[in-house]
């Protein structure tokens, strides 16, 4: 059987997980920039909270990278 | 011109003949085995071990470095408590952990669970450590991530999934915990819809943290793999610099990574021990 299509629907997958990841923690991180501007003093309980926060996006978008994973391995 | 393109074909086969056709090759690195490989010097095969109940008992590869990263705990953390015992004041190896036990006490477990955070302090920093030396473990030559084993985080994250029940029962009463899991005040008709999604959230929590740190340790090995097998596919040397430079870019942001992943885990597990113990925000 040929597998280039299952192989092609991983690579496209991946490339969608990453840019889908890439705005949830670019706009993220902006935003932490803007609030640490503006307050310096809350810095640590910002960090703290955007770490977090990138972590919950992250999860998310592992999920995705895994199933293109399997895809790509199971083919 | 054919005579380059023989070249390609023959470090093609020999790519494809050596590990496999696919992506073989990379998992080959990555996933468990059954001996311990230190090429190009020589292979150590893990002894078989007797079967019980009808389970294999022979400690893979990633069992082995998981033995080795519960020991260095256990070894550094018995020196440690030992020199506190002499004296309160730290020094040297004393004064470098005392760093990242002060972050988990103070920054994760005292500002997420809050009142009451003393009683997990010892069950944060055990998890932290433990996830924090397979990480570093697996950043050595010749060595194997155990943590990028989904069925280790697994256990660490049904560790992480009872401690929360058990904190949360304990302290707001078995009904109570339940009861406490739907906010106050919404429509009788929205509970046949939030029951499922509450009890569904249980478990969904601890998953996340399984797949969160599997997915993480194994992915940056995946990257360094395929930035290596770029110079064998390419067949020429000419991109061995810039893939060789980006290797070891993604090696430090491994040990970034590395340190990043176990915090999050342990402030996870720590907010969710915090969520069940306090239910009224």
């Amino acid at each position: 059987m040929d597998f280039s299509l299952a192989w092609l629907g991983a690579g496209l997958g991946a490339g969608l997980v990453v840019i889908g990841a890439g705005l949830g923690i670019g706009k993220l991180a902006s935003s932490a920039m803007d609030a640490t501007g503006r307050q310096p003093e809350a810095t640590g309980a910002i960090r703290t909270s955007m770490i977090i926060a990138a972590a919950l996006i992250e999860g998310v978008a592992f999920f995705g990278l895994v199933i293109c994973i399997l895809l790509a391995i199971k083919a | 011109m054919s005579n380059t393109v023989d070249t390609l074909n023959t470090v093609a086969d020999s790519v494809q003949q050596s590990s496999g056709p696919g992506s073989d090759w990379i998992l080959h690195h990555v996933m468990d085995a059954s001996e311990l490989d230190f090429e190009p010097f020589f292979t150590i095969h893990i002894p078989q071990f007797p079967t019980v109940f009808g389970i294999d008992m022979t400690p893979t590869k990633h069992v082995v470095f998981m033995w080795l990263a519960a020991l260095l705990v256990l070894l550094t953390f018995t020196i440690i408590a030992n020199r506190y015992k002499k004296s309160l004041v730290p020094k040297g190896i004393t004064n470098f952990f005392e760093v990242f036990i002060l972050v988990v006490r103070d920054e994760i477990a005292k500002s997420t669970i809050g009142k009451g955070y003393e009683k997990f302090v010892p069950y944060l920093l055990t998890i932290f450590f433990f996830i924090l030396f397979g990480n570093f473990l697996g950043l050595l030559p010749w060595s194997a991530t155990f943590t990028s084993n989904i069925g280790a985080t697994a256990a660490l994250a049904i560790c992480s999934f009872f401690m929360i029940q058990i904190a949360g029962i304990r302290q707001n009463g078995f009904f109570g915990y339940f009861k406490g899991l739907i906010p106050h005040g919404i429509p009788p008709v929205l509970l046949v819809l939030m029951i499922p999604v509450e009890i569904l959230g249980l478990f969904t929590k601890p998953f996340a943290l399984a797949i969160r740190l599997f997915a993480n340790m194994i992915a940056g090995h995946f990257v360094i793999l395929a930035l290596i097998g770029l110079i064998f596919f390419m067949g020429t040397v000419l991109v061995a610099p810039a893939a060789i430079l980006f290797a070891i870019f993604i090696y430090l942001l491994e040990i970034l990574v590395a340190l990043i992943q176990a915090y999050i885990f342990t402030i996870l597990t720590s907010m969710f021990i915090g969520m069940a113990v306090h239910q009224e925000h």
